[in-house]
């Protein structure tokens, strides 16, 4: 009766780029049927600036706070990736104490921006609580940045040969405290919040699983990667800086589970990340000790690159981010690629969200952790 | 697949069953850098090779050498010629092979790997539309950041930004 009154086609519905979950400007278009989704269709590019053609007309001095901008809550590790490259084209090493203070730098980012994907992740699903509480927390690391660098995000911080400045006085107290405090306050406050709260882990639980091979194959990084069972992190297996000195875990959940993990292991995996951060932390100040205070925090490097192909890959909050290099021995690049770990992971979101029901989006592009700056760059 | 697959290669098992099954098809290069810690611990691996190959080679590197994630391709334009370059990761060994491969300025055609690695699909299109290379038997190879109305490919050199000499 039902579907002689009432037209049952199926129908694309689009999703963006002005939605609630979008966090951004993009679209997601789904072909439902009812309400079970049966193709997507992701599309980007509102906000492609050009920003790697854009680079090849700038000395290489200027591209470290253009990088900063590339996506907000991640400034660190997409500047320190760029200085990476270059210090690689120029084959030099940092001075010790700047690899230490890159690292804390470093570990302060991912933790301030899982904590805004944590607030993200309360508002999609409906706890406005948790995305209090993931912001006053967060506040706190971001009054670190400002003592360490002087901004709250984009924070220019690294530079090619080391950093740009030593800690501040009192910056390892500071600092202890604060992560101290999260560690055993904060961040267990916010995790009791969340994992105690029936309905938001319902929104959560059972929705999509994944399984290791198909996520490797579609070049999904980062948490949402680990969450699934693929064990790989690049500050583990493919050290950079200083983090082939420091002793840590990288969670990884479902690791031999044929099913594959579903968006709320994706989830856990990001508070548990947390936690580890703040070891490392730890010990890259232990570690800073044995350091003398008067050591130099940063190298003289020429204004040109030697020509050549370089490339650098560093472990972002969101992923595996890349930076190709090509110079030609000039002060300005050729030519400068950045593979965006949320390019490749947005990518892979028709099949994230195949066969779940519509309300089930926000909770399975939330593991994703949107920013839309690099993936359009 | 008639060769079993190897789940974590070494580097030395890398470069060795390469250069035995494609012998002089592709091209080992090597890196001077003294002071990069991944070159030094042998975690990178670099190749060139030519687009009557490529597709071969990586089907190889997938299936037999479990390099799992297509991390990223790009192209480069040497205004002579346009390099397309793969950056393939292996999770159990964190080891990345760069390979390159030289296309004529003007015949942009190489095959697509998107059916192996569905992650390079993306990257591909993006290769696409801001390069001109035209990735044959990709299976949808539009316009992706860029509006559809476009006909020119923004980031070939004979583009010139505003300000540049």
């Amino acid at each position: 009766m039902v579907e002689e009154r009432m037209n049952t086609d199926k129908m694309w519905i689009t999703m963006g780029p002005q939605h609630p979950f979008s966090h951004g400007l993009w679209t997601l278009r789904v072909h439902a049927d009812g309400e079970i989704i049966t193709d997507a269709e992701p599309e980007i590019g509102y906000l492609h600036r050009g920003w790697e053609k854009e680079c090849e007309n700038r000395t290489y001095a200027k591209i470290i706070p253009m990088a900063d901008r590339l996506c907000y809550s991640a400034s660190m590790t997409w500047s320190h990736v760029f200085c990476k490259v270059a210090e690689e084209a120029l084959d030099i090493e940092v001075p010790e104490r700047a690899q230490y203070l890159r690292v804390i730098a470093d570990e302060i980012c991912r933790i301030q921006s899982h904590l805004m994907w944590l607030a993200a992740v309360g508002t999609d699903l409906g706890n406005l609580t948790v995305f209090l509480w993931a912001l006053r927390e967060r506040e706190f690391f971001l009054d670190l940045n400002i003592r360490l660098c002087g901004q709250r995000l984009t924070t220019n911080y690294p530079r090619i040969g080391g950093v740009r400045n030593d800690m501040p006085y009192y910056f390892e107290r500071d600092c202890m405290r604060c992560v101290e405090r999260f560690e055993t306050v904060g961040l267990p406050e916010i995790m009791k919040l969340a994992t105690d709260s029936s309905p938001f882990v319902g929104r959560m639980q059972g929705i999509k699983y994944l399984t290791a091979k198909d996520v490797a194959n579609w070049g999904v990084t980062g948490p949402a990667m680990r969450g699934c069972g693929v064990d790989y992190d690049v500050r583990r297996d493919d050290p950079y800086d200083a983090y082939g000195e420091i002793d840590f875990e990288v969670p990884v959940l479902n690791k031999n589970n044929p099913k594959g993990g579903d968006a709320y292991d994706r989830f856990l995996v990001r508070l548990e990340e947390m936690y580890q951060s703040c070891e490392i932390i730890r010990q890259a100040f232990q570690k800073l000790q044995s350091i003398p205070k008067e050591a130099p925090s940063r190298v003289k490097v020429p204004r040109c690159i030697p020509a050549g192909t370089h490339m650098a890959k560093i472990e972002d909050p969101r992923g595996e981010s890349i930076m190709y290099l090509v110079s030609d021995g000039t002060e300005k690049p050729w030519r400068l690629k950045v593979r965006s770990p949320i390019f490749v992971n947005v990518s892979s979101s028709k099949h994230m969200v195949d066969g779940v029901r519509i309300a089930d989006v926000p909770a399975i592009m939330a593991m994703i952790d949107m920013c839309l700056g690099e993936t359009d760059r | 697949m008639t060769e079993e697959m190897i789940q974590a290669p070494s580097y030395e098992d890398v470069n060795k069953l390469i250069s035995e099954k494609f012998g002089e098809k592709v091209v080992f290069r090597t890196s001077t850098k003294k002071n990069v810690k991944a070159i030094n611990e042998k975690r990178r691996i670099f190749l060139s090779t030519d687009r009557d190959t490529i597709l071969e080679l990586c089907t190889y590197i997938h299936d037999v050498l479990n390099f799992e994630q297509a991390t990223s391709v790009c192209a480069v334009d040497y205004i002579d010629r346009v390099q397309i370059v793969y950056h393939l990761t292996n999770y159990f060994t964190g080891i990345v092979i760069e390979i390159t491969v030289d296309l004529p300025a003007d015949d942009l055609h190489i095959p697509s790997v998107a059916l192996i690695w569905e992650g390079a699909n993306w990257h591909e299109r993006e290769t696409y539309e801001l390069f001109g290379v035209i990735f044959d038997g990709h299976p949808k190879l539009e316009r992706l950041l860029t509006p559809q109305s476009y006909e020119f490919f923004p980031f070939r050199k004979s583009y010139k930004l505003r300000g540049s000499e």
